[in-house]
């Protein structure tokens, strides 16, 4: 079937094309990438079933809205790095988005087709043109304005600051971007495994930002090596924008949350992606527990969650445990990632709420006394509030848990800038239409306002922050068509 | 020493700041003090001027290294560079002080932490245990720069392990030195030459305690009766010390508290030791097996 002459009877006949991927029982003990990505024949086929709505709401569902209907038509017409550049026109990072955005409440929540059939794959068909491009075009750097002779300073190097600067210097202005960490993209590198986003793919993304011209900084820790007044005031920046992630673990404040084996999630990936930690003692000198042989569990139900179970079974863990309170239907977790657990056996123990840790003499974890749970009303979230069944309490034995219920705020910005207004819960106040702090020239968005959040929906703030960074500093209306 | 190859690259004379995300950072000058304890000056410009007393920075000697948490011992915001004092332990504070002037390592980052409070207390005693010297040198001075009549203690194993004795000299108005061995100058623990000091009826207002866990939870025991204010340095397991990873959470006063962001000085009297210490034992063997490199595991296929 050939593009131009298909009718929508014909485009609906053809099935979702399912993503390819390593069989379960061999990826469980590798960190390789999990999807093998469509193949051309594969792409183009999806790509047909889009009917190409005349008015696509799949756009609206985007929050960075992609031009979806005109990028799967250059799809289904064969021209991928077409596709490719539709899709960069609106999205700096269209191979990590393809892979990390929650899809289905998205997108493909919004697609027509998927209101009797399976939606339209546009997460897999983003993933493979901008595979596609990074493995056979030739680096096509967007244009570049003219310099207007006004530098932005960027906090944070993961989506929110990279979508942000990549706005910002196809405008000409100068931008650094600082990152606290020895590497690049924020939690694209320290929390996400390399088995579902592999680190290669982050690099070279931003390395095509550095090819436009983005200076980026690593080892600063704004607040301490400087601070956001020195900035304005001592290095000449004109706007700020502060994209520093919501990074500080919550714990559960249950009995023996410090005994040696329980750790926050953000250790436990940080160890393993950022200092690759699967690779030691030969090509990395961090370590991380000995999972060989062991039980884990891992107390949560998102997507960190599912990295943190996933991990710690290709580490060797003999069984590997999912503790959420709730039941699957309430899990934050995509749907891909909780099926993609299942497959390589990782055990959910659904609605059982871990009351205590209990360790040895030495202070190590022996295990988890647990109660189980059912569902009752509703809570505040519109999720049903589960409540413990009396008399029902059991204990696991465990080696390591892995706490993984959620992130504040780090408290650094607010302690040396006092005067960016937080909320109570220590997430940055912003104006939501331009993401303006109550700071002047100072802009924020990502998890550090909206707590923890997406990837997408980060990159979405920064883009917002961009155009009312450029407005400002250029004193004009915003043009949102030359965006 | 070890076999070990320190990563080499021209650093041009001036350096924007911004050229590149890849930096390196120069030692200016390394130098025994003692056996297996080296004082070492590395660029750090923007550290430099900020950093202050009680402060760390976290450093990697290499891009497949650890990130390791080392006290700021001194600084010199005009050559912009930071001192540290470092005593050859694990894997990389070994490559670390293998390392001469003119090489390089990978990352420094900081300052990080939470300053020493510091204020005019009266008379404050400052005690180091073997290199813990180093880290209460630099609050020393600015509990000398505060006005208050400054005491130290500081204790070794034997003669040669004693560092910074000099300095301490210049800073204190009072100078003790002890050794377990008694090959100089008190024979005996800094807990004894303390108890000796309260003893002889001396009013002693804060007492900064700073060495192996063993030594400071004995400080605190010695201080708890009489009241007196008594502040710890930790040194817990960290990996990013920015306050994201949580592996640096100790128990204060029964409170989960973050070592690396509202520490790493705490109220020695509030300071659970014990949980301190078991943490800190979790990757014993791990550690024994990247010093000595004996390990074959590679049973993670990472064939990429």
């Amino acid at each position: 079937m050939d593009a131009q002459h298909i009718t929508n009877k014909e485009r609906l006949a053809i099935p979702r094309q399912p993503m390819p991927a390593q069989d379960p029982e061999v990826r469980n003990k590798n960190f390789r990438e999990v999807n093998l990505g469509y193949t051309p024949e594969l792409a183009r086929q999806e790509a047909l079933r889009c009917i190409q709505c005349k008015d696509p709401i799949c756009i609206q569902g985007c929050p960075v809205n992609i031009k979806i209907d005109e990028f799967i038509k250059l799809v289904a017409e064969g021209d991928f790095l077409g596709a490719a550049r539709k899709v960069k026109e609106d999205n700096v990072l269209p191979a990590v988005c393809g892979r990390v955005c929650p899809q289905e409440d998205q997108c493909e929540k919004a697609c027509v087709i998927g209101k009797k059939h399976a939606p339209v794959a546009i997460g897999n068909l983003e993933r493979f043109v901008a595979d596609w491009e990074r493995e056979h075009g030739e680096p096509d750097l967007p244009a570049i304005k003219a310099a207007t002779g006004k530098k932005v300073a960027v906090i944070g190097s993961g989506p929110a600051g990279l979508s942000c600067a990549n706005d910002l210097i196809r405008q000409g202005h100068r931008v650094v971007v600082f990152e606290a960490l020895h590497e690049l993209g924020g939690v694209l590198m320290y929390g996400v495994p390399e088995f579902r986003l592999p680190k290669e793919i982050v690099k070279t993304e931003i390395e095509g930002l550095k090819k436009m011209g983005v200076e980026f900084q690593t080892d600063v820790v704004v607040g301490r090596s400087v601070t956001i007044d020195e900035l304005i005031e001592e290095e000449g920046f004109d706007a700020v924008f502060i994209g520093v992630g919501a990074g500080l673990p919550w714990f559960m404040g249950i009995p023996g949350e410090n005994l040696v084996g329980v750790l926050a999630a953000n250790e436990f990936l940080t160890r393993v992606n950022l200092m690759k930690a699967y690779d030691f003692p030969a090509g990395s000198d961090t370590p991380v527990f000995d999972c060989r042989g062991k039980n884990v569990a891992v107390f949560g139900g998102g997507n960190t969650a599912m990295d943190a179970v996933r991990t710690a079974k290709r580490l060797g863990a003999e069984h590997a445990y999912i503790v959420y309170r709730r039941s699957e239907a309430e899990m934050p977790a995509r749907v891909e990632e909780i099926h993609h657990a299942k497959e390589e056996g990782i055990e959910f123990l659904l609605l059982m709420n871990p009351l205590e840790f209990l360790g040895n003499d030495r202070h190590w974890l022996t295990g988890v006394k647990c109660i189980k749970m059912e569902l009752g009303e509703p809570d505040e979230s519109g999720r049903r509030r589960p409540v413990p069944v009396e008399g029902s309490e059991f204990i696991l034995p465990l080696d390591m848990a892995v706490i993984s219920i959620g992130n504040g705020s780090n408290p650094l910005i607010k302690q040396t800038t006092p005067d960016i207004e937080v909320s109570k819960r220590d997430t940055i106040i912003v104006d939501i239409n331009t993401m303006a702090t109550s700071k002047e020239n100072v802009y924020a968005g990502g998890d550090i306002v909206t707590g923890g959040a997406t990837v997408i929906l980060a990159m979405g703030a920064g883009r917002t922050a961009a155009k009312a960074i450029h407005d400002k500093l250029m004193g004009t209306a915003v043009n949102h068509n030359e965006w | 020493m070890l076999a070990f190859a320190p990563r080499q690259k021209k650093v041009p004379d001036s350096i924007n700041p911004y050229e590149t995300d890849e930096p390196m950072y120069r030692i200016v000058s390394s130098i025994f003090l003692a056996e297996n304890i080296k004082k070492l000056e590395i660029e750090a410009p923007r550290i430099a001027k900020k950093r202050k007393a009680g402060q760390f920075i976290m450093l990697r000697v290499t891009s497949h290294g650890e990130r390791v948490p080392l006290t700021i011992a001194g600084s010199d915001p005009e050559k912009g560079t930071i001192t540290l004092i470092v005593q050859g332990m694990g894997k990389s504070t070994r490559e670390l002080n293998a390392l001469e002037a003119g090489n390089s390592i990978a990352d420094v980052v900081g300052p990080l932490g939470t300053p020493s409070h510091i204020e005019n207390f009266g008379t404050a005693v400052s005690i180091g245990g073997g290199v813990g010297t180093a880290i209460a040198y630099p609050t020393a001075v600015a509990l000398k720069e505060a006005g208050n009549h400054v005491i130290t203690i500081n204790g070794a194993r034997s003669k040669e392990l004693v560092i910074l004795e000099k300095e301490m000299n210049e800073v204190s108005d009072e100078a003790y030195i002890t050794t377990d061995d008694g090959s100089y100058g008190f024979h005996g623990f800094v807990t004894q030459k303390l108890q000796e000091l309260i003893d002889s009826g001396r009013k002693i207002d804060y007492v900064l305690a700073i060495g192996p866990i063993p030594m400071m939870k004995a400080i605190a025991e010695v201080t708890r009766p009489y009241g007196i204010k008594t502040v710890v340095s930790l040194n817990p397991i960290m990996v990013d010390g920015t306050g994201m990873c949580g592996g640096c959470r100790v128990t204060v006063k029964d409170e989960i508290k973050f070592a690396c962001v509202d520490g790493p000085e705490f109220d020695a009297h509030e300071v659970d030791f014990t949980n301190l210490a078991d943490r800190n034992r979790i990757y014993l063997s791990e550690e024994k097996e990247s010093a000595e490199g004996t390990s074959h595991r590679c049973h993670l296929h990472m064939d990429k």
